[in-house]
């Protein structure tokens, strides 16, 4: 029996995803994963076709979380899609804002002062702290860890909201980036804050791979599956820690120097295999490179005004022309493209989604895996849904 | 061996586990509603309107200059200007708003109102317990519900309060300041024309509206 | 890296008789870009990628962008001869007289592709390709063989602003239904009428509201005299 799916004429070709015969022994089966499953870290679907155990072919459905942000931002000012970003991934809405405002100065060609460029890659690498600690937790929910490590996130995590939102008003929804600089300067108290929890991130890390980097479920579950050839993943788009799983050496923090990245040191962590395994370790070790960018940021900090005094708040209308802005997002890379037309509202305002684009080669790294692997696969690919779908 | 790396695991949860029962700073939940965690002082929650004297409707800072209302991003904010005019805090006859509401349904708490208000009239509140069962009515707050003192402001948010009462005093002396200098301006031009035509009437005081307290 | 023109001259060197235009950005970011045929895109696009100058081998973004109709009023001056009673004598006089004449400049969908090496870490080199119009004729090249990240992206843009992509391995509706009719990107897209009570409509809501109101009344009125 063959599968209803609707799958397209396959084109063959090293960049689609191979052919998998089925066995011929028994039926193939049909299976809706979603849009309600535990796994599916929100509404998302992938209709599975099964030959046993095996997966012999795998459609993701997206649009369940569908509000067309493009349009809405169309129809609003500049300053007015900010808020809406932080709705994307709304795990990092940090590095969201950072995205936008970027892309926003590239367009008008604004400078950002030295202690809003500081806060910004502090914000943005405590972003990516919680969003690979909570992911990792995810990662072990979705292999059967029910909670233990998912909490050990957490609670690291809840400190680091407490923090946004002791500095930007809310913990989720920060709202925080203006373009041309910060809404609000953080106080010295805060700062310090800051510094004592940079301080017990090492200790969490540590405690976090005692925890699992040697635990054999974990490595029996992670290694060898879900495999992304370094090939595949350059032109299928990747980004990301997916992206240097596979031992793409590519960090746009390394590469565009956006903001002031040039001046900390720290390195990029690669994987050797591109399985699951080295997805989680990357994301660890990741962790460990933000915690002493984070270290330097905090120690370097300088004083002085947080907004480019030419900005505007009221009245904002860049002139005509288009821009593209892309930064290093937890997930990957996050871009902004922004085509004015001299009014206040933009043309064109165009997400680069790195869930997206990432989930791209799920179907890949899923043939020929056994059903049980789709779950822990799809959960190292990283997405949250509100950026997927927009 | 096989399994040291469990073991491992099992040894840090049993840390977490025992220390929980000796270090209160690992209990980090509390028992909501008996206990609180006082809210961060620059959170947000919905906004509200700031007034300064007694009377709410008197002392409303808002002028209706509709900005807020155009900026919104979900366009929950609804405002009717007034025909006639009122003074404001500088003493400056402006309008005023007969309806200012705001959809809390709808509102998503950015702060773009906050940021874009010229008149530091509107400010973001603290308040989160709003459930209501009557979904139109109850999350439509009307101009009365969101009237919230200026002593009110002073107590959620103090830094950010006493830094708008200073630059509000600030632009109040300024405004004074150039009362001032036109009351002095129109003295002396009343003077000049009486010295002119030497009448014996005494100028009339061009008295600036409002300005003084 | 190379600039604009210099990629426009290494791509007329490796693919004759490309047509690749090159479109200014007057915006102080400087990203051009490159307007490219559709007949040689697949051959530019492989160029691009294999090329071991350029190893433009990321395909970062895809964008759809959309521009309707233009009506370009312009004044002409027009030359025409008229018969004119000079001096008691009919006599054929020309006369040069301004008439304004309207066109309309039919608008256009435009994929704009943000590409990007990874083997050279330079970019972005960025291309865009336009349909003829935005009614009949919207097909354009996919450029999903050449790199596989415009798969789901491409699909976007057809789901979003109709443009069919051929040579798309799985051309399908990606965020709306399949059973969606329009697209919702497009810039004169109308909303259904599907308009749910608020407390506080103004500007476009308040416009929904009324319309919806109206056809509410209308529906009622038409129920009431077909008993």
């Amino acid at each position: 029996m063959t599968p209803s799916i609707a799958h397209p004429d396959r084109v063959e070709g090293w960049n689609r995803p191979p052919i998998i015969e089925p066995d011929g022994e028994g039926e193939l089966l049909e299976v809706a994963m979603g849009p309600h499953h535990p796994s599916t870290h929100g509404v998302f679907r992938m209709d599975v076709a099964l030959d046993g155990e095996r997966v012999i072919r795998l459609k993701p459905v997206f649009g369940y979380l569908h509000r067309n942000h493009e349009k809405i931002a169309e129809g609003a000012s500049y300053l007015a899609s900010m808020p809406y970003t932080d709705r994307l991934d709304y795990f990092c809405s940090l590095t969201n804002n950072w995205a936008y405002a970027l892309a926003v100065e590239t367009l008008v060609g604004q400078q950002v002062p030295e202690r809003a460029e500081y806060l910004r890659v502090i914000l943005a690498e405590l972003t990516r702290i919680q969003n690979h600690a909570s992911t990792i937790g995810f990662l072990t929910q979705e292999m059967g860890a029910s909670g233990t490590p998912l909490m050990y996130a957490f609670r690291e995590r809840e400190k680091i909201l407490d923090l946004f939102e002791q500095l930007t008003g809310s913990r989720m929804m920060c709202n925080y980036m203006r373009f041309g600089g910060c809404r609000v300067d953080i106080s010295a108290a805060l700062l310090d804050e800051a510094r004592k929890i940079v301080a017990g991130l090492p200790g969490f890390i540590d405690e976090f791979e005692a925890l699992l980097s040697t635990n054999e479920i974990l490595m029996a579950r992670c290694q060898g599956i879900g495999k992304l050839k370094p090939e595949l993943a350059i032109n299928a788009g990747i980004s990301g820690p997916m992206l240097r799983a596979s031992g793409v050496d590519y960090d746009i923090r390394k590469v565009d120097h956006y903001g002031i990245y040039d001046r900390f040191k720290f390195r990029v962590p690669l994987g050797d295999h591109g399985d699951v395994y080295d997805r989680y370790m990357v994301r660890v070790l990741e962790m460990r490179e933000s915690v002493t960018i984070l270290e330097q940021a905090l120690k370097d900090i300088p004083a002085g005004p947080i907004m480019d005094p030419k900005s505007k708040i009221r009245g904002f209308r860049p002139k005509p022309g288009e821009a593209y802005g892309r930064i290093e997002a937890p997930k990957g890379e996050l871009g902004f493209y922004l085509i004015s037309d001299g009014t206040p509202n933009p043309y064109r305002y165009r997400v680069r989604p790195p869930s997206l684009i990432n989930l791209t080669v799920l179907e890949d790294m899923c043939l020929g895996e056994s059903v049980a692997d789709v779950v822990v696969i799809f959960g190292s690919v990283d997405i949250v849904l509100g950026e997927v779908d927009r | 061996m096989l399994g040291e790396g469990i073991l491992k695991g099992m040894a840090e949860t049993a840390k977490n586990f025992a220390g929980s029962f000796v270090s209160k700073e690992r209990l980090t939940t509390v028992e909501y509603p008996e206990e609180r965690i006082a809210p961060a002082e620059n959170a947000r929650v919905f906004p509200f309107l700031v007034y300064d004297t007694e009377n709410w409707e008197a002392g409303l800072r808002c002028v209706a200059c509709q900005i807020c209302e155009k900026e919104c991003p979900p366009k929950c904010i609804y405002i009717d200007k007034s025909k006639d005019k009122k003074p404001d805090y500088v003493g400056k006859q402006q309008f005023y708003p007969t309806r200012f509401d705001i959809d809390i349904s709808v509102c998503m708490s950015c702060q773009i109102c906050v940021e874009v208000c010229p008149f530091e009239a509107i400010k973001m509140d603290t308040q989160f317990e709003l459930a209501t069962d009557d979904r139109f009515g109850g999350l439509l707050l009307d101009r009365e519900q969101l009237a919230k003192s200026n002593e009110y402001y002073h107590e959620i948010h103090p830094t950010e309060a006493s830094e708008v009462d200073a630059r509000l005093a600030e632009e109040k002396a300024k405004a004074d300041a150039k009362a001032k200098a036109a009351q002095a301006t129109a003295a002396k031009a009343a003077a000049d024309a009486a010295t002119k035509t030497a009448a014996p009437a005494s100028p009339t005081q061009a008295k600036p509206e409002g300005g003084q307290d | 890296m190379k600039t604009v023109e210099e990629i426009k001259a290494a791509i007329e060197v490796a693919v004759p008789g490309a047509g690749v235009e090159i479109v200014s950005n007057p915006s102080v970011s400087g990203q051009h870009s490159l307007l490219i045929a559709h007949s040689h895109a697949l051959q530019v696009a492989q160029f691009l990628r294999d090329d071991s100058e350029l190893a433009l081998d990321y395909l970062s973004n895809v964008t759809g962008v959309d521009y309707l109709d233009k009506e370009i009023s312009e004044k002409v001056k027009v030359t025409r001869t008229v018969t004119k009673t000079v001096d008691g004598v009919e006599q054929q006089v020309e006369e040069t007289v301004d008439e304004t004449r309207k066109r309309v400049e039919p608008g256009y969908l435009e994929t704009v592709y943000h590409l990007f090496s990874v083997a050279k870490k330079h970019g972005p080199v960025i291309i865009r390709m336009r349909t003829a119009n935005r009614t009949d004729q919207v097909e354009m090249p996919s450029l999903t063989p050449i790199w596989r990240g415009a798969e789901l992206q491409e699909r976007e843009v057809f789901d979003l602003y109709g443009v069919v992509f051929t040579g798309h391995p799985d051309l399908r509706r990606l965020l709306m239904w399949d059973e969606f009719k329009d697209h919702p990107m497009r810039k004169d897209y109308v909303e259904p009428d599907d308009f749910e009570y608020e407390p506080t409509a103004h500007d476009q809501v308040l416009e929904r509201a009324k319309q919806h109101a109206a056809a509410e009344k209308a529906a009622i009125q038409e129920g009431a005299e077909a008993r």
